[in-house]
């Protein structure tokens, strides 16, 4: 047996290339095939689809997914899946999947599925039992706010999906869990560690981190955009030792790039004290790692090292906050920025005309600075020919952003002249979901495991 | 420029990658070689940081170092008009904050070597 482990990450978030899975586990071999699917939004997205249909509420992309990765699986023995797209429905997940594993043969293939994250129906009892999910900013408990939550989930760690692993499951499909423990949990199943070798954990638990937002570590999202090949990027492969070091690369012939530079991007990503990265499986330092490059696309990453993790998990929270829309235009003109500020106030106006007054505006000129208003390194260059106008607006009622979105195209008569691009229609109205940051005693949540043959799922 | 000295742009020493920890964002910025990391650890400051990103109402900026990689981690707090979900702006998610840090411009005193 290979003491190298070799996991992959084909998926960054919900929407990202659905060609990736296949062409990674067609163009590499590897141990783990794990796929990211879920952002905060992401999970209260899934939770309004699972009230309007109790079967829905995970990532249907995943099911798309499988079907091509069924030859794969009939291949490659080694080859096992690990992914959140669960959602918020775990257990229907399994059910789609387990139908496209069924009819392609592979009916006896086991399905872990991990539960006990959603915390939506326990609320109150958790409430009662002392947890009063008080806000990480405010400091406020939940109850006094009065808000409409429609989703509450732990993010569960490593533990859970090491035991469907430890349950022969060839694919595992979570809820919310740690990003970074999609790695731990294969890693932990395939060496056995301690869960108190901090160090050997946080190593992991970096080689997680590094991989968890696909190519964003292989040359993606690279200010250096312009020395790698992009259009085929290959997706990241994590090489796991059993010291817990790892080198990360991406399956050859594949665009992009691993080096230092994109690796060390990839490291500080959406961190904040990069001493103390928790995770519910430990508190990681990154202040110790060290980062090599050793040989064409392959960087060797050490000396992470451990703290005992808190005892709590983090949830992810999210309440009714009113609705949105935004519309846009494209001005052209010489005079085009005090035209595009007009148009925009003079929609506003209109609105108000109308009856309504809206909770929060904002009118930005695209073209002028809006992507980071005050950062003027710019201003030496002559002002823009035509900008688009983007006017953006929430409210607590829904009509009065219904309102607003039929206020864009009557300027096309009514405004000033040098006005295109109404031909798209009245943008949408969304509802908003607002986060509450908490945490919840890892005492009152029990993660659940269950492992069957997909055939079983389908009931 | 008087006194002598020289301007630098941090995109001559570095790299760097933005996003969102809810209404927080963070920049890190990956030195080039250890040299720019000696520059942008003297040069490249909170409160040059805070100062460049004013209009957008960040209300505190901290700075932490990874000396073994060379690189810096800024986090800027209450940088995002409401984060994700609910801001107003075409950047919901600070991905622009990193590109527009690179051309912030950082004064080198004359050196005698």
């Amino acid at each position: 047996m290979s003491r190298v482990l070799r996991i992959a990450n084909a998926a960054g978030f919900l929407g990202d290339n659905l060609d990736a899975p296949q062409r990674l586990v067609e163009s590499a071999e590897v141990d783990y095939l794990t796929l990211e699917h879920l952002a905060e939004l992401t999970m209260s997205i899934l939770a309004r689809l699972r009230e309007k249909d109790p079967q829905a509420g995970y990532a249907t992309d995943f099911v798309e997914i499988v079907r091509d990765l069924t030859p794969a699986l009939h291949a490659q023995s080694q080859l096992k899946i690990v992914t959140n797209s669960g959602g918020m429905n775990p257990p229907a997940c399994a059910k789609a999947v387990a139908g496209v594993l069924t009819e392609k043969g592979l009916g006896g293939l086991p399905i872990g599925v991990v539960t006990g994250d959603d915390l939506l129906s326990r609320l109150a009892e958790l409430q009662a039992e002392g947890c009063e999910f008080v806000n990480l900013e405010t400091g406020q408990p939940l109850a006094d706010a009065g808000l409409a939550v429609v989703s509450a989930n732990a993010y569960l760690g490593a533990q859970p999906i090491q035991q469907a692993l430890a349950g022969d499951a060839r694919l595992v499909i979570t809820g919310r869990v740690a990003d970074a423990s999609l790695t731990l949990g294969p890693t932990m199943h395939k060496f056995g560690w301690r869960w108190d070798d901090w160090n050997k954990l946080a190593a992991a638990s970096v080689a997680g981190h590094l991989i968890e937002c696909g190519a964003q570590v292989t040359g993606g999202y690279s200010v250096d955009w312009q020395k790698y090949r992009l259009a085929d990027v290959g997706y990241p492969i994590a090489e796991l030792g059993e010291s817990g070091d790892c080198v990360i690369t991406k399956p050859a012939g594949s665009g992009g790039a691993v080096n230092r530079t994109t690796v060390v991007e990839q490291l500080i990503y959406e961190i904040g004290d990069p001493s103390h990265y928790l995770t519910p499986d430990v508190d990681c330092d990154f202040t110790t790692v060290n980062v090599r490059e050793i040989g064409p696309d392959r960087v060797a990453v050490s000396g992470a090292s451990g703290n005992p993790a808190t005892d709590s998990y983090k949830v992810s929270l999210a309440y009714r906050d009113g609705f949105m829309a935004s519309g846009q235009l494209l001005v052209y003109g010489v005079d085009c920025r005090e035209k595009a500020q007009a148009c925009g106030e003079m929609i506003l106006e209109r609105v108000r005309a109308a009856g309504f007054e809206l909770a929060r505006t904002n009118i930005e000129l695209m073209g002028v600075g809006a992507g980071v208003p005050g950062a003027w390194f710019w201003r030496k260059y002559q002002p823009p020919g035509e900008l688009v106008l983007r006017v953006t607006v929430h409210d607590p009622r829904r009509e009065a952003v219904e309102r607003f979105t039929r206020e864009i195209a009557p300027l096309i008569t009514s405004g000033p002249a040098g006005l295109a691009g109404y031909a798209t229609g009245r943008p949408q109205v969304r509802p908003v979901y607002s986060y509450w940051p908490t945490l919840v005693p890892k005492s009152l949540v029990q993660p659940k495991v269950e492992v069957r043959p997909a055939k079983e799922c389908l009931q | 420029m008087s006194g002598g000295g020289r301007t630098l742009r941090v995109r001559e020493l570095a790299t760097a990658r933005s996003g969102d920890k809810g209404n927080h964002a963070n920049i890190g910025v990956v030195a080039r070689d250890e040299a720019a990391y000696g520059i942008l650890l003297s040069r490249l400051t909170a409160v040059r940081v805070q100062d460049y990103f004013k209009e957008l109402g960040v209300t505190r900026v901290e700075r932490f170092e990874l000396p073994n990689v060379l690189a810096l981690n800024f986090l800027l707090y209450d940088v995002l008009g409401g984060g994700a979900s609910r801001s107003l702006r075409i950047d919901t998610q600070g991905k622009l904050l990193a590109t527009a840090l690179l051309e912030l411009t950082l004064f080198l005193p004359q050196r005698e070597d």
